[in-house]
């Protein structure tokens, strides 16, 4: 770090001035980029009147929660709310076991053709969504699994289940062959080696795994469209969507549905910082 | 002895069913049943009649999927080149300026700031930015007015001209934070002493960023243009919900004509043709993107 500073002494200015000037213009760029987040959260609040008098750009005059109270009611976003829950807890937990099974026999195991392997979950993974999307829906409807969550459920465990094993093949290769080769010469069987000794060293990278599993799921909205049409198995991008701009729906009434939308991810934001940090700046992870 | 050695690879096949049996049935069954639907002309309801090749050939002489295409190169611009651009040099200055002179915390602050719109599912960022430029009350126009511009408040989603301008500024707005947050983490790497080398020869500081710093965490660079390019390839929600393609078909993409053959004018078989042409793109893609990486890895390592 020392040496850091030093090269830089040349470009850095004698006073603060400068410094303080370029941190100012960068808080300004910040603070447009997060102007719509604020400028939905100011207007979620209002009520309508004093929306109409003073314009979207005032502060609010105290808390009213009708808008965002009148919009939980009007869409059922319990109901919304739940469904993303149940689906994106689900997919996230069966994602990440079905990737450590893949991952164990390709990243440990050396099954014949295992880089081709790898390449096509990758591929799976990048496959646009309504190149699968007719015969999913055909499927699902075939299988009385029409507008039931379950088939959500099923779907994106496979297609995150599909990144969960090119990462996690690509960790595993570089684990101790020493390590597992003691266990196994103790007579260890490959389904205990993974229970007992992959499976919890690995526990740092399931997790990153985890949560963008969750994450990823709960944000998607082109399958869930299209298998879930009604109010009872929606999503909470869905039913937000869906309701957008509906008629009769005033102006605090469709901020109050931005934040309703935005309120949940800035809450797993928080609770995963960590987690997303290290995903990302380990794998590029998108 | 030599029995146990080799054992230590085998018998690692059997953990693979469960995840062969799914990606049969949710992958490639749905892939392949697409494939054979786009040789046939099917609405979705009776049996579907085998016409061969002539949904590709309306494809190739079909404007409004062209249109869409270029749409969606145009997008690249907001969506992978601007990004990747901006996101260098913010990154650079966060990680080289604000960090020396104003600390790591602060650095993280900004980060993590840039970065808040990517946490946003894409139908929310649709909500957000519809609200924000509605004509009548959205916040846009309203300062527009406010500041006596108010020749230049307009339907900024509505009219053709610059509908598919204010889907690209959305989508930079949204784009920037994730490179920004891969490059800082890049540029560890970077060694402080090349650097300082370079600075005694006499290297400008457009010098270092472009022969040092780049060269140097070109293997980021590659990821974040393939993520983001085939991001963009793929986008949808963001266009679901700002304006359904529209006005016209000004903002339309390939991924929401093969959605609308589908599910509004019931042409299965061409919506099927549609998507498969961008399936082989994104592959395509991604193949020359592997290749790449792999000849940079060799590159280095000899």
């Amino acid at each position: 770090m020392a040496a850091h500073l030093m090269i830089d002494r040349k470009y850095r200015p004698k006073n603060g001035v400068v410094k303080w000037i370029t941190l100012i213009v960068l808080s300004v760029f910040l603070l447009l980029m997060l102007m719509p987040f604020i400028m939905v959260a100011m207007n979620s609040v209002k009520t309508e009147a004093e929306f109409a008098r003073y314009g979207p750009l005032s502060l609010p005059h105290g808390l009213n929660f009708t808008s965002l109270k009148d919009f939980w009611v009007r869409v059922n976003f319990t109901q919304p709310l739940k469904n993303s829950t149940i689906i994106s807890l689900s997919v996230a937990v069966l994602a990440v076991l079905l990737s450590l099974l893949n991952a164990f026999a390709l990243g440990l195991g050396k099954v014949r053709g295992r880089i081709w392997i790898l390449v096509f979950f990758l591929m799976a993974n990048f496959l646009p969504q309504e190149a699968l999307a007719y015969p999913l829906y055909y499927f699902a409807k075939f299988f009385h699994l029409y507008d039931k969550t379950l088939s959500v459920i099923l779907v994106f465990m496979v297609i995150q289940s599909a990144f969960g094993t090119y990462l996690l093949s690509s960790v595993f290769s570089t684990f101790p062959r020493e390590i597992i080769e003691a266990a196994l010469m103790d007579g260890c069987s490959k389904l205990k080696l993974l229970v007992y000794l992959v499976a919890p060293l690995s526990i740092p990278t399931l997790s990153v795994l985890f949560v963008f599993f969750f994450i990823w799921t709960w944000n998607e909205f082109f399958l869930p469209l299209i298998l879930l049409p009604s109010n009872a198995s929606q999503t909470v991008p869905l039913a937000l969507a869906i309701n957008q701009g509906q008629y009769g729906m005033n102006i605090t009434a469709q901020s109050a549905s931005g934040l309703l939308g935005i309120l949940p991810c800035i809450i797993f934001f928080l609770i995963f910082q960590r987690t997303l940090t290290r995903g990302i700046t380990a794998g590029g992870i998108k | 002895m030599k029995h146990k050695t080799s054992s230590i690879y085998k018998g690692y096949g059997v953990f693979l069913i469960p995840g062969i049996i799914a990606f049969l049935v949710i992958i490639i069954i749905p892939f392949l049943v697409n494939l054979g639907i786009s040789f046939t002309k099917w609405s979705g309801v009776r049996a579907p009649v085998w016409i061969g090749l002539s949904n590709y050939q309306r494809l190739i002489g079909d404007s409004v999927f062209w249109l869409s295409f270029r749409n969606n190169l145009i997008l690249l611009i907001a969506m992978t080149v601007i990004p990747v651009i901006v996101g260098l040099l913010l990154a650079t200055f966060l990680f080289d300026y604000i960090a020396n002179n104003f600390g790591q915390r602060v650095s993280s602050f900004f980060r993590a700031g840039f970065y808040l719109p990517q946490i946003l599912p894409s139908a929310v960022i649709g909500i957000v930015w519809a609200w924000i430029l509605q004509p009548d009350w959205g916040v846009v126009n309203y300062i527009l007015k406010a500041i006596g511009l108010s020749s230049l408040a307009h339907d900024w989603l509505g009219d053709p001209s610059t509908a598919l301008l204010a889907v690209m500024v959305v989508m930079v707005w949204f784009q920037i934070g994730y490179p920004v947050v891969i490059f800082m983490a890049a540029l560890q790497r970077v060694e402080p002493e090349l650097l300082e080398a370079a600075s005694i020869d006499g290297a400008s500081w457009f010098q270092k960023f472009y022969y040092i710093t780049i060269h140097l965490i070109r293997p980021e660079i590659l990821v974040v243009i393939l993520t983001t390019t085939i991001y963009t390839l793929k986008i949808f929600g963001q266009v679901y919900v700002l304006t359904g393609g529209g006005p016209g078909n000004a903002t339309s993409v390939p991924s929401y004509y093969a959605y609308k053959q589908f599910f509004e004018t019931q042409q299965v078989g061409y919506g099927s043709t549609v998507s498969l042409a961008m399936a082989v793109i994104i592959v395509l893609l991604t193949i020359l993107f592997i290749n790449i990486q792999s000849r940079q890895e060799n590159a280095e390592s000899v």
